[in-house]
C-alpha cells in the first residue's frame, strides 16, 4: 500500500540550516548534510531543501551542497528557492537533486512550469504554493508571503497541473510557524480537486496534527521543519503514532 | 568489476552513480558501444518519457546494442519499461526483450489514485536472487504513471489500484519499477544483489 510521507524541510542560508519565525530571527539549526543523514536514519521518506540565500554569488555554493547531499543520502530530495530558468534546474539535477520546487517564479512566469516539465519530466517538477486567507478567500501569495496576488489558490493549483506540475507543495501562511496544526480546510479542498499528490505544509506542532492532515484533509505527504530540527517530535515516534491511528506509513 | 551505466537522455543517471558510490562501487556512465558490451554488469536507469527515450536510443543505435547484451542487465523505472514490448505512453514500441509484456497507464478514472504514484509502496511475492536478504513487503520508492502488467516474467508485485510488476526477469535481463538508488537500505541491498549475480 502506498504510504503517507513525512518530509523534513531544511531551510538553507549560506550553506547552513536555519529556521526562523515568519522569516525573521533566523536560528542556526546545524550542518545540512549531517541533519539530512540523521533524518534518513530516522526514517524520513523524503527531504526538501529550500535555499533562502539572497545573492547569486552565494547561490553557486548550492550546487556543491546538493552534490554533497546526493552522495550521502539514500532517499529522494527536492531542492527549491530562487529557481528561474531551465539552466538553474539542469545544474541542480546534474548534481543529484531528484526534484525541484518553484514558487514565486512560477506565478510570475507560468510558462516555466511547461518548460521544466517538457525538459525534465513532470515527475521532478514540484510547484510550491503559499496560500493566505484574505477576504474570505484563499489567495496565492509570493516572495515568501510578502506579496499578495489576486490568484485564487484552487485556480492556480489547477493551472499548475495543466501546465505539467507533478506534485504540489501547499503551505498555509496563516498556519506556518504557529504550531497550531495544518490548514485542513484549504488542504482538503486542493487534495480533493487535483489528481497529483499534495504535500501539506505549515503549522505542524503535534503528532495529532499529522494524523489530522492525512485523515481529514487527505494529504499525501506532510512537511515540517523546526519541530524536527529541534527534536520536539522524533520521526520514529511520529510514524509509530500514525500507524497506531491506522495511517499507512513506512516503518 | 566493471559496471557501466548506460548514458542517454534520461533524468536520474547521476543518482544511480551516487548510489553505487555509497556502496563502494565506481561505475562508468557511457554510451560507448565497446564499453557497454564488455562490461560485467550493465545498468539501464531512467526517468522521463518513453517515445523520446526510444528515438534517442535508436538514433545512437543503442536499441540494438541493449537487446544484444548477454551479461546481467538491470533496467530501472523507465529503463525497465523500455525493455518491454510496448508502452501506452505516447503509443511507443519499446525494445521487446519482454516480448509479451505491455506497459499501461494507471487508471485515471479511479478517483482514489493520484497519478503519478509518488512515494513508498511495498513489494510482495518476491522470487529472485535480486531480493536476497530483502524481507517480503519491504518498502521501495516509486515515481511513475505507467506500469508493466503482471506476466510469467514477474518476480515481485506491488498494488496501486491494480496489482502490477514491481520487478521482472527474463534470462540475463532484470527490471525494477521502483528506484533502488533512492530506496534507502532496501535499495542498496538490491543493488548489491544485482552486482552479485
Amino acid at each position: 500500500m502506498l504510504t503517507k510521507r513525512i518530509i523534513p524541510c531544511l531551510d538553507i542560508k549560506d550553506g547552513r540550516t536555519v529556521k526562523g519565525t515568519n522569516f525573521i530571527e533566523l536560528r542556526d539549526a546545524g550542518d545540512p548534510v549531517e541533519l539530512a543523514m540523521r533524518y534518513c536514519e530516522e526514517g524520513a521518506d523524503e527531504l526538501v531543501f529550500l535555499d533562502i540565500t539572497a545573492t547569486t554569488e552565494k547561490r553557486k555554493t548550492l550546487a556543491r551542497l546538493v552534490r554533497e547531499i546526493a552522495t550521502h543520502i539514500n532517499i529522494p530530495f527536492t531542492v527549491g528557492g530562487g529557481i528561474n530558468t531551465i539552466e538553474d534546474v539542469s545544474i541542480l539535477l546534474e548534481n543529484g537533486a531528484d526534484k525541484i520546487s518553484i514558487n514565486t517564479s512560477a506565478v510570475k512566469n507560468p510558462k516555466l512550469i511547461n518548460e521544466l516539465a517538457k525538459n525534465f519530466g513532470s515527475q521532478c517538477v514540484v510547484v510550491a504554493i503559499d496560500a493566505k486567507h484574505i477576504d474570505n478567500n484563499w489567495k496565492v501569495v509570493t516572495h515568501g508571503g510578502r506579496n499578495a496576488t489576486t490568484l485564487l489558490t484552487t485556480d492556480w493549483t489547477k493551472e499548475a497541473i495543466e501546465r505539467g506540475a507533478g506534485e504540489l507543495l501547499l503551505t498555509s501562511m496563516e498556519n506556518d510557524g504557529t504550531k497550531a496544526g495544518f490548514a485542513l480546510e484549504i488542504t482538503k479542498e486542493v487534495t480533493n480537486s487535483v489528481t497529483v499528490p499534495v504535500i501539506a505544509s505549515g503549522g505542524a506542532g503535534s503528532m495529532e496534527h499529522f494524523a489530522d492532515v492525512f485523515q481529514q484533509a487527505n494529504a499525501d505527504a506532510a512537511l515540517a521543519a523546526s519541530i524536527f530540527h529541534f527534536k520536539e517530535i522524533a520521526i520514529p515516534d511520529l510514524k509509530r503514532y500514525l500507524r497506531n491511528q491506522n495511517i499507512a506509513v513506512r516503518l | 568489476m566493471n559496471i557501466v551505466i548506460i548514458k542517454y537522455n534520461s533524468g536520474n543517471i547521476q543518482s544511480v552513480q551516487f548510489a553505487l558510490e555509497r556502496i563502494g562501487i565506481n561505475a562508468i556512465v557511457t554510451d560507448n558501444a565497446e564499453q557497454i558490451t564488455t562490461a560485467d554488469k550493465v545498468i539501464f536507469p531512467g526517468v522521463g518519457e518513453a517515445s523520446s527515450a526510444m528515438s534517442f536510443l535508436k538514433d545512437r543505435k543503442l536499441d540494438k546494442l541493449i537487446v544484444s547484451l548477454s551479461q546481467p542487465v538491470l533496467g530501472i523505472c523507465l529503463g525497465m519499461q523500455l525493455l518491454c514490448k510496448h508502452s501506452e505512453e505516447n503509443n511507443t514500441d519499446c525494445l521487446g526483450i519482454f516480448e509479451n509484456v505491455a506497459v499501461r497507464r494507471f487508471d485515471a478514472t479511479d478517483a482514489n489514485l493520484k497519478i503519478p504514484q509518488i512515494g513508498w509502496n511495498n513489494i510482495s511475492n518476491l522470487h529472485s536472487p535480486l531480493f536476497n536478504h530483502i524481507p517480503a513487503d519491504s518498502y521501495c520508492y516509486y515515481v511513475h504513471g505507467y506500469y508493466a502488467e503482471k506476466s510469467l516474467h514477474t518476480i515481485a508485485t506491488t498494488d496501486y489500484g491494480i496489482t502490477y510488476s514491481a520487478a521482472i526477469q527474463k534470462n540475463n535481463f532484470y527490471g525494477v519499477q521502483f528506484h533502488p538508488e533512492k530506496s534507502a537500505t532496501v535499495g542498496e541491498q538490491l543493488l548489491k544483489n544485482f552486482l552479485a549475480i
